[in-house]
């Protein structure tokens, strides 16, 4: 056993069912109003500890369901693919956003409520905005996102001749600095920042939310920050001096709970 | 058309922390409620994928739907406010338990200082420290003595965890539970303030540091620590929150009629009173009219405002002449002067945590420190917290790292556990143009007008926030980080931005109709038999969170409404 195996092995422990009820304070009398925590009482204690499932499996896009198309023509989620790859590009570290599924992600949030914005207030008139009053805008997300995918290949194309997605990295840059500034007009005179603002926020969401969304491809995003996820305690791991790496997992480990 | 209900003793509005608490207190004594909110019923069992951060925090489930209602915004009262058209900065709660779910659960008391502000600014400064445009600063009314046995039961039902602290107020009794444990992150910060001279304690949490088992009978188990409060519910029942305290205590007397997804529209009036409200079902969109002894108002702060202002009860305020009492005295907080630390070769555990993690000294609190060469009045707790950071939210980089790209990630993973900030929390005080009123063009889905809020920080805030960056900043180089980024200067309040989530004033108490609109019981001046509970209460807000002067208030709310229930009539005389 490697030490990080041991090491592993020793926090499996601790978070074991056990350690969970001494921690919680169950074993005292007395009326215990969470009902949640009560059904996870009978819970399986490999449930809580063994949950390598979700890696064991869509090793290829192909394999992952997820991957397909809710919202975008395959061309729109090519460019996305490509400007999400430079929000939060392969380094080191580890894959972009391109192979986190972000892209994926993207096109099934714009797919439901939230593209929408049904959420948002809708009512009354569109007026200017002043800088504090935030963005005051008719058009909906899905609209805006389109409307950003359109115009970075007209903007790519005035620029460069050709479309994004063909775009060296650099020159992909140059193209999202500009539009991050506010200086390219889009549908409806939105600017341009407002689409790189949302494409930004929607990039870090689909490489750091929970992997059911679609994005976050095998937990990678996570585990390049070294964040376990989704686990029900932390009691031992937040007075310990030492950083502890914990594998991470998904809300999926949460189920049968 | 509106289906009219036989009439109850008490209709209450809103079942969040004030809401729960007069309700649980009223029933308890044999007292009909009917229980009023506009959101949905839930339990721990609604918050088993709770730790789901896009859900809860990014896409808000727990919180008002704003395509129904929100607020509009504008800096000066010159300006056109527009509407708040989605989330970016406080958070309005939504369903049994409201704010008091998705809370933090750091819980203070308010300090002696802040109940008679005004005198004690006067007795040791003069009057010429107060200037002209904070003609709202006054004394609440009651004094720290007075509120002491209030706060004392409500640290006792909610569970506080803590320590006593030497700077603020005594303690009748301590803490019933001990403080939450200490963390590294928390024991660096210790180390830096012990050895500068000052005295850091644990932040009182109304996350359990310990099984407690409450006055009420209600036992509730652990924080554990998982790191997701604030913008969700607690599954363990950990953290005090109404749906597991006082709700359930309410509802076990078969006292409480607790009526969910019931949006109340406006009171009702006749004569100088409250005769019941309206109020619609969000389900079927029927309209009912609830007539009622008493109308308890016990909504969030900008709703209670509204409810009154759209209902013509009281007089609303205007700030040409300072006449006039609802919506007067809108107060935020202030946040500015805090310093980031980043290390190069130093991780924490920061995926853990919990909403009231950290430590904190008093030493620049309220009145402290000496005032006399400085340009404000109040002051701020210094702290380091460890509420848990998430991937999503929390992607600290050094100041001139750009906010995309390669150098973004790269910067964003080195430091992930390898930062935390030591900040402040600062009072804000009351400027007369600070207020809230009804918006002239924008509505709700019902056609109601929305609440209008005008607010910019003031000269007070903007200084405090520069005295207090340098001690941050000072905290920081004690503590030794390599890189630290201090925010020297309050910019202009942003309502997309700003991301605290303390609102207070609106419908304020003191001693004096013309310049309150509420006596010390959070009964209404101009109509006895409405009481107005919440924040909207505070005619100044603290350097502290909101929630235990809030619920100390509604305890002795919950007894007056039993005492005018009895003998009728103001219970304070003005």
């Amino acid at each position: 056993m490697s030490e990080q195996e041991k090491k592993e092995s020793v926090l499996d422990k601790r978070s074991s069912r056990r350690t969970f009820i001494k921690n919680s304070g169950l074993t005292v009398g007395g009326v215990v109003l969470g009902g949640a925590l009560g059904s996870l009482l009978i819970k399986d204690d490999k449930s809580t500890t063994h949950n390598t499932d979700t890696q064991n499996h869509a090793k290829t896009p192909a394999a992952n369901p997820n991957v397909a198309l809710m919202f975008f023509t395959p061309s729109q989620y090519q460019v996305t693919q490509a400007a999400v790859d430079r929000i939060f590009p392969e380094d080191a570290n580890g894959p972009g956003a391109k192979e986190l599924n972000a892209a994926i992600y993207i096109d099934h949030q714009l797919a439901g409520p939230w593209g929408s914005n049904v959420k948002d207030y809708r009512l009354g008139a569109f007026y200017k905005a002043e800088e504090n009053q935030g963005p005051q805008t008719k058009i909906l997300r899905k609209d805006l996102f389109l409307a950003g995918l359109d115009s970075l290949n007209t903007y790519s194309n005035k620029q460069f001749k050709v479309d994004f997605k063909e775009l060296e990295a650099t020159q992909q840059d140059e193209v999202l600095l500009a539009f991050s500034e506010g200086k390219v007009e889009l549908y409806g005179k939105v600017s341009s920042s407002q689409f790189f603002n949302l494409l930004r926020t929607l990039t870090i969401e689909g490489v750091y939310a929970d992997p059911m969304y679609g994005g976050n491809n095998e937990m990678i995003g996570w585990s390049m920050r070294k964040y376990p996820g989704s686990r029900m305690q932390y009691v031992a791991e937040i007075q310990d001096e030492k950083f502890i790496e914990l594998e991470p997992q998904s809300l999926n480990s949460h189920m049968g709970h | 058309m509106v289906t009219k209900l036989p009439k109850v003793p008490v209709v209450v509005v809103g079942m969040g922390w004030a809401g729960g608490i007069v309700s649980a207190e009223l029933t308890k004594a044999g007292i009909n409620v009917v229980g009023l909110e506009r959101g949905k019923d839930r339990t721990t069992a609604d918050y088993t994928m709770g730790h789901d951060e896009l859900r809860y925090q990014h896409r808000q489930e727990l919180m008002q739907d704003l395509s129904k209602e929100t607020i509009t915004y504008r800096n000066t009262v010159s300006g056109k406010a527009l509407p708040m058209r989605h989330y970016g900065t406080f958070i309005v709660g939504d369903g049994v338990g409201g704010a008091g779910s998705h809370w933090n659960g750091q819980t203070y008391r308010f300090l002696p200082y802040d109940f008679e502000i005004r005198t004690k600014t006067i007795e040791r400064y003069g009057i010429e420290k107060i200037p002209a445009w904070m003609e709202g600063l006054n004394d609440w009314g009651i004094t720290y003595d007075e509120m002491e046995p209030y706060y004392d039961t409500f640290e006792k039902m909610a569970g506080i965890s803590g320590e006593t602290v030497e700077l603020w107020g005594k303690r009748t009794n301590p803490y019933p539970t001990p403080p939450l444990v200490k963390t590294p992150l928390m024991k660096e910060f210790e180390k830096a303030a012990t050895s500068l001279g000052y005295k850091p304690f644990v932040i009182p949490a109304a996350n359990l540091s310990e099984a407690y088992t409450n006055p009420d009978g209600i036992s509730r188990g652990a924080c554990q620590y998982c790191a997701y409060c604030e913008n969700f519910g607690c599954e363990y029942g950990a953290k005090g929150d109404p749906a597991v305290t006082v709700i359930p205590v309410a509802k076990q007397t078969g006292k409480l009629d607790l009526r969910t997804h019931s949006n109340v529209l406006e009171l009702t009036k006749s004569g100088g009173k409250a005769s019941g409200v309206i109020y619609v079902d969000m389900l079927t969109g029927e309209k009912f009219e609830q007539p009622a002894d008493v109308v308890v108002v016990a909504s969030y702060v900008f709703n209670n405002s509204r409810l009154l202002l759209n209902s013509g009860i009281g007089t609303p305020y205007d700030p040409k002449t300072g006449k006039g009492t609802i919506g007067k005295n809108y107060c935020y907080q202030v946040t500015a002067g805090g310093s980031q630390l980043f290390f190069e070769d130093k991780e924490f555990n920061l995926y853990g945590g919990a909403g009231a993690l950290g430590m904190e000294i008093a030493e620049y609190m309220g009145d402290n420190f000496d005032h006399s060469e400085v340009d404000f009045i109040h002051g701020a707790g210094i702290r380091s917290t460890q509420y848990g950071d998430r991937p999503i939210a929390v992607n600290r980089v050094p100041a001139g790292t750009p906010n995309w790209g390669a150098e973004f990630k790269e910067k964003s993973i080195k430091y992930a556990n390898s930062n935390f900030p030591v900040k402040t929390q600062g009072a804000s005080l009351p400027h007369k143009e600070n207020y809230l009123d009804l918006d002239p063009e924008f509505k709700d889905e019902f056609g109601y007008p929305l609440l209008r809020m005008t607010y910019e920080y003031t000269d007070n805030d903007r200084a405090m926030g520069k005295y207090m960056s340098a001690i941050t900043r000072k905290f920081a180089e004690e503590i030794g980080a390599d890189i630290i980024d201090t925010n020297e200067e309050q910019g202009p309040f942003n309502v997309n931005k700003d991301s605290n989530t303390h609102n207070t004033g609106g419908v304020i108490m003191g001693t004096d109709p013309e310049k309150s609109a509420l006596n010390t019981y959070l009964q209404m001046w101009e109509a006895e038999n409405v009481f107005v509970l919440g924040a909207s209460a505070f005619p100044h807000n603290s350097s502290f969170n909101p929630t235990g002067t809030l619920g100390a208030l509604s305890y002795r709310a919950a007894e007056g409404i039993q005492k005018y229930l009895k003998e009728g009539g103001l219970l304070v005389k003005a």
